[in-house]
């Protein structure tokens, strides 16, 4: 056999981690040009938010620097709390200045003078490197004359605060229940002013972009997902870690390099992404475009790979637990709706209830992704339905 | 002016100022959208979801109080997908709920059961949550119970108690499936800051939040023959129970009140606006000491401004969040604690009757009452001088429980002795009343003329706002009250806790200086209390305000001090105002309480 | 002036009183006593004016701000998804053994409580634990008592 010969290797990008650079030259480069240019340079750059969301990071800068207020912030993103994801420890691990000089960029288009990171509490073992490279980074920005600094703020044990409301409620110092949008953090964030709140990726790839130039960035990819991603991979695959592959790919070539040669379904996105199953492989590329048969990304690159030996109802019960659990509470639709879907599909499995009743039960995550407050009541729709409409005979039998 | 927007609604266009929401835009139209997380007197919350609408073009549904109005919008609040989702919320809020309506307190009056009556949830497909949730239920406060099986979280409560009241007793806590109103570590609210003003009841959409009832004992009560019962009715009493018998916002109805507690087999039926006249001895008359202290004498000592102490909410906020501006609050009892303490004593012995013979029951606007009369102190009849205190909305249960119509009564007038009150005890029931009141009788007392106010309407004092404030220039003195010739009397009245927390921190910094400060815990007065009918809001407010006004205007006496009753106990009893037997059996005195 | 009142005050002095503070200031409390104490979170209710109930609510959503006794060394076990496919029980089934308290428990000596987590960020090293601060990943059952092991050594 010829497996091994025709296993395909994806293209390894060696952007974010690449660690030779002087980010004070890159720094004082662009400081010597126009915000105007450089918006418009993060705008050609095709450079999408990599929390998630996946907004156009340009033109959240934009929207933020029209606002007329004075007092404005740049929030680092540093909860990942995805399950799956850790790509953004990594990050902050290996180039956390690329991450700082994204927000200082930030920060002088939009007129800030104030930046934290917020940082998830299961990573505080980072604080103290973190709080080293700040004092350099400062030195750094006196140096350049640019007055702003940057703190670090530090989470407590709550997925749903990577929500960037919820994120900014926590850091008033309150229980971290998303807000109702509009009025978005652009207008109305941390203490009722304009705030960017950017993940930890996106800021490392803006490095990048004042680096290299839009166009460099641009040619990665695919139309409407351009660039690279840092995807963390996990799961049945014998080299699970961190990766910075071109957008694009389909699921078919992402297993063909990952998986252990036994994959039943790969999870894109986490817990709050899609299930995509053996048979969609070839035909799923993971990108922004396009919806679950098209692709996916919703939650920063995480890539979870189940072999054959896996229970997809363990998998979705163990996410269901997840989200029962860090759902913030106050939203009905997610509130209940997490706990019955965890009940309804123990009930079918002990036979308590009909195999129909899963049917009812997918109607509700419909309800669920319409009318819930916040991106997590939202989507647990997708895993949901993702996982019972493939894998329905397991959740029976 | 603000910039108008103009959206379609159903397809019908509509025009309204740009900071509107989609629910506001929609009332315009007299499309009622559901809600029950929204309350106009709180801030928007958006958590419940019932009140999602389409917009077209997004494919998401939002949520109508929660979201701005803007140009062009398009939308539908009456699709398919919208109906299913809002059935789809009911249901799964019915799932978390323990549904025992016809045992419910709230059996009637519950925005959920109205809601799942509207959209016909007839059936539970879902699994019933209830049996693994542990619930708590504390009905340990003799004012307040919480039920948190019958919570919906919509946090109107948490919003009410922190926004309004600025107490925060309760608050939500944990998260996810867990997440529930919790006191401090979850203690019974007995222990806690609670002031038992009863906001969060009024404010809660069902039976989660109720207040203790005390129905059954006065029933007990009125049917031993050998006890004789007696019931004062507070002024705010007589604006809001029509509300919950079926009549109108506002109506006064006095007499038919009185009818039908007589009929309700009330041995004596009296009136708490007598105790607020003699509240206005007694107070005025601190006040006219307090000053005299402080001009005359020089005294370091005297507390000023000296605050008003009838609203117990007020009492016991102060005792637990502002223990060190307790000597400013007068040492009168609220009105119902002087009339139970003279209940046993004075009318005791007018009737001939043994006071361990009479059971005292006041009808009162208020939950905080029920705490009060439960104060240990409140014994100086020698007997609990209030047994039993029931709200507007528990005597409204009495009386359809008796089967009488009461829209169908005739008036009748209240019993003596104790049963005259003026126009002026009648105004309690609103906030600024009493410092009208007090003024209409402190003025002419000290000059010998009436306050310079067309037909003794102190306009300034009135109304909803949060802080008013009055300034009476005293001029043309009678002899024993020369020294207070030219003096500028400062004056100002709050109303909701919140705005009391506002005023005192302003004289706490110095900011301003006031003589006299009248606070009512609840917004608008006693009339928007938390024993008053559901629902409530401002207009609702003005309606029952204007009520006790018009009350006034048709009362023959209007004056305090002009109460013949109170003239009579103060020459058959008391003496004179602050008498050692007033000292007895009027005054009281505060503790300092927990901070949490 | 006892130990909490000095613990509290000495934070909120450090951080202010502003209600944007009170994070780090829960946070600094646990740091010390690895719990929030009644007395605890009075104080700072009052040294913020934040109601009691308030400083309660804020505390208990957050998985970390832990509102119950705790021991000196809290270990957290991640059972989210990877972890749980990586062996995760038998790691929680090794830690009970080794210290004879179940989840949620805390020893006797109060040197020990177990927890599980939500996912730690370390999937492609699953399972993970922190205890306390400390991230272990790659655990294996053997590999865990040894750690532990350690922490009983330490003081
Ligand atoms: C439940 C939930 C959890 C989220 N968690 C994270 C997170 O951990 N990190 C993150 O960067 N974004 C997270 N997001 C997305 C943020 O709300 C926000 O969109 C993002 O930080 C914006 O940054 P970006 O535009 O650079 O992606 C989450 C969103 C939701 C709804
Ligand atoms: S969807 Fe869930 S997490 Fe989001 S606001 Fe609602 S309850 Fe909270
Ligand atoms: S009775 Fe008043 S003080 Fe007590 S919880 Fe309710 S609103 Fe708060
Ligand atoms: S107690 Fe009432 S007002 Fe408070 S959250 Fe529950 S249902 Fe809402
Ligand atoms: S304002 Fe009136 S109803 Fe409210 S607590 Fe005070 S006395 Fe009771
Ligand atoms: S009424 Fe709008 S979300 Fe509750
Ligand atoms: S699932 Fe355990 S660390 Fe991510």
């Amino acid at each position: 056999m010829t497996t091994t010969a025709t296993k395909k290797q994806l293209h390894r990008i060696d952007l974010i981690f690449n660690n030779d650079d002087d980010c004070k030259e890159i720094l004082r480069n662009a400081l010597s040009r126009s915000d105007q240019e450089i918006v418009n340079e993060m705008v050609n750059s095709g450079l999408k938010g990599r929390g998630g969301a996946g907004f156009p990071t340009g033109l959240k800068w934009k929207l933020t620097a029209e606002s007329k207020e004075k007092e404005k912030y740049v929030i680092c993103n540093a909860d990942e709390g995805e399950p799956g994801t850790f790509k953004d420890r990594e990050i902050l691990t290996r180039v956390p200045h690329k991450v700082l000089s994204g927000m200082a960029m930030c920060a002088k288009i939009i007129g800030a003078q104030k930046g934290y990171i917020y940082l998830r509490g299961e990573y505080k073992f980072l604080v103290p490197d973190l709080k080293k490279e700040l004092r350099k980074f400062h030195d750094i920005l006196d140096e350049l004359g640019l007055d702003f600094r940057v703190e670090i703020f530090l989470g407590s044990g709550a997925y749903i605060c990577g929500e960037e409301s919820a994120l900014i409620e926590s850091m008033e110092g309150k229980r971290g229940e998303p807000r109702n949008k509009p009025p978005f953090p652009s207008v109305n964030g941390f203490k009722g002013k304009p705030t960017v709140v950017n993940n930890v990726e996106t800021l490392a790839h803006s490095y990048t972009i004042l680096k290299f130039g839009a166009k460099k960035f641009r040619d990665l990819g695919v139309k409407d997902s351009r660039g690279s991603k840092v995807f963390s991979v996990s799961g049945d695959t014998p080299i699970p870690g961190i990766y910075e592959l071109e957008l694009g790919m389909t699921v078919q070539d992402f297993v063909d390099d990952f998986g252990d040669g036994d994959c039943k379904a790969v999870q894109v996105g986490g817990a709050s992404g899609f299930l995509v199953p053996r048979k969609r492989f070839a035909k799923t590329t993971i990108g922004y475009e396009g919806k679950l048969t098209g692709i996916s990304l919703p939650t920063g690159g995480s890539m979870m790979i189940f072999n054959s030996s896996r229970s997809m109802y363990n998998v979705l019960n163990n996410y269901l637990e997840f989200f029962e659990e860090e759902s913030c509470g106050q939203c009905t639709p997610c509130r209940v709706g997490c706990q019955q879907l965890l009940k309804g599909i123990k009930a079918v499995k002990r036979g308590e209830k009909p195999t129909s009743y899963l049917d009812q039960l997918l109607k509700l995550t419909e309800t669920m992704k319409l009318t819930a407050k916040c991106g997590l009541g939202q989507s647990v729709a997708n895993s949901f339905s993702s996982i019972v409409e493939n894998f329905r005979e397991e959740m029976i039998y | 002016m603000s910039n108008m927007v103009n959206l379609t609604i159903n397809g019908i266009a509509v025009s309204v100022e740009e900071n509107k929401t989609i629910l506001e835009a929609a009332k315009h139209l007299h499309i009622k959208i559901p809600t029950l997380c929204y309350h106009k007197d709180l801030c928007v919350a958006g958590n419940c979801r019932v009140c999602v609408v389409e917009q077209v073009g997004n494919h998401k549904l939002v949520a109508s109080c929660a979201t701005p109005v803007a140009e062009g919008m398009e939308i539908n609040t009456n699709t398919l997908k919208v109906r299913n989702c809002r059935k789809h919320i009911i249901e799964l809020l019915l799932t978390e709920h323990r549904e025992e309506c016809t045992k419910c307190y709230r059996n009637g009056h519950c925005e959920l059961q109205a809601l799942s009556a509207e959209y016909q949830i007839t059936n539970q497909d879902f699994i019933d949550l209830v049996p693994d949730k542990n619930y708590t239920v504390d009905r340990l406060s003799p004012a307040i119970e919480k039920d948190d099986s019958k919570c919906i979280r919509c946090q109107r409560c948490v919003r009410t108690c922190a926004e309004i009241q600025s107490v925060g007793a309760i608050a939500v806590a944990h998260k996810g499936s867990e997440m529930k109103i919790s006191t401090f570590f979850d203690r019974s609210l007995d222990e806690v800051v609670c002031t038992n003003c009863g906001q969060c009841i009024v404010h809660c959409p069902t039976g989660a939040l109720t207040e203790k009832s005390y129905v059954e004992k006065v029933w007990d009560a009125l049917a031993d023959p050998d006890i004789h019962v007696i019931v004062q009715t507070a002024p705010a009493v007589r604006v809001g129970l029509g509300e919950e018998l079926g009549l109108g916002l506002g109506t006064r109805v006095t007499g038919k009140m009185v009818s039908a507690l007589k009929r309700l087999g009330f041995d004596s039926v009296l009136d708490t606006n007598f105790t607020a006249d003699l509240t206005i001895m007694e107070e005025g008359t601190e006040l006219l000491t307090r000053l005299k202290r402080a001009l005359v004498d020089d005294d370091p000592e005297v507390a000023l401004p000296m605050a008003t102490s009838c609203s117990p909410g007020w009492v016991k906020y102060i005792e637990h969040k502002y223990p060190e501006y307790l000597p400013n609050l007068s040492t009168c009892k609220s009105p119902q604690q002087m009339f139970g303490a003279l209940a046993k004593t004075y009318y005791a012995k007018n009737v001939n009757v043994a006071p361990e013979n009479i059971i005292s029951v006041s009808i009162m606007p208020c939950t905080a009452k029920k705490f009060e009369a439960n104060r240990p102190e409140m014994k100086d009849s020698g007997y609990k001088d209030v047994d039993f205190v029931l709200t507007t909305r528990e005597l409204a249960v009495m009386i359809r429980q008796a089967g009488i119509e009461f829209e169908k009564l005739n008036d009748e007038s209240f019993d003596s002795i104790m049963g005259v009150g003026s126009g002026a005890g009648a105004i309690f029931g609103a906030t600024g009343g009493v410092m009208e009141a007090a003024l209409r009788t402190a003025y002419e007392i000290v000059t010998g003329r009436e306050v310079p106010f067309e037909n003794l309407e102190i306009i300034p004092v009135r109304g909803l706002e949060g802080v008013k404030e009055v300034t009476i220039k005293i001029e043309g003195t009678v002899e024993a009250w020369n020294f207070l010739e030219g003096v500028e009397l400062k004056c100002a009245i709050t109303n909701g806790l919140e705005n009391a927390h506002q005023l005192l921190e302003v004289i706490k910094k110095g900011d301003k200086f006031y003589h006299f400060i009248e606070i009512m815990a609840c917004p608008g007065g006693c009339l928007g209390g938390g024993g008053q009918p559901f629902p409530v809001d401002n207009e609702i407010r003005m309606q029952r305000m204007n009520a006790l006004y018009e009350e006034d205007r048709n009362l023959p006496i209007r004056k305090s001090h002009e109460n013949p009753e109170i003239v009579q106990i103060y020459k058959e009893f008391l003496d004179e105002p602050l008498s050692h037997k007033s000292h007895k059996l009027l005054h009281t005195s505060y503790v300092k309480r927990e901070q949490y | 002036m006892d130990f909490h009142e000095k613990l509290v005050q000495n934070l909120v002095s450090k951080h202010g009183k502003d209600r944007e503070n009170l994070l780090p200031i829960l946070q600094g409390v646990i740091d010390q006593e690895r719990f929030l104490s009644e007395e605890a979170i009075l104080k700072i209710s009052k040294e913020m004016s934040i109601p009691a109930a308030d400083v309660y609510g804020t505390a208990s959503f957050y998985s970390f701000l832990d509102i119950e006794p705790r021991g000196k060394y809290v270990i957290r076990v991640c059972k989210t998804i990877t972890c749980a496919m990586k062996g995760k029980n038998q790691i929680v089934l090794a830690i009970e053994n080794f210290l004879k308290i179940k989840v949620g428990e805390t020893t006797i000596d109060k040197k020990f409580t177990i927890l599980q987590t939500n996912c730690l960020g370390w999937c492609h090293k699953a399972p993970a634990m922190l205890i306390n601060d400390e991230v272990y990943t790659e655990l294996s059952p053997e590999k865990v008592v040894d750690i532990l092991r350690e922490y009983k050594e330490k003081n």
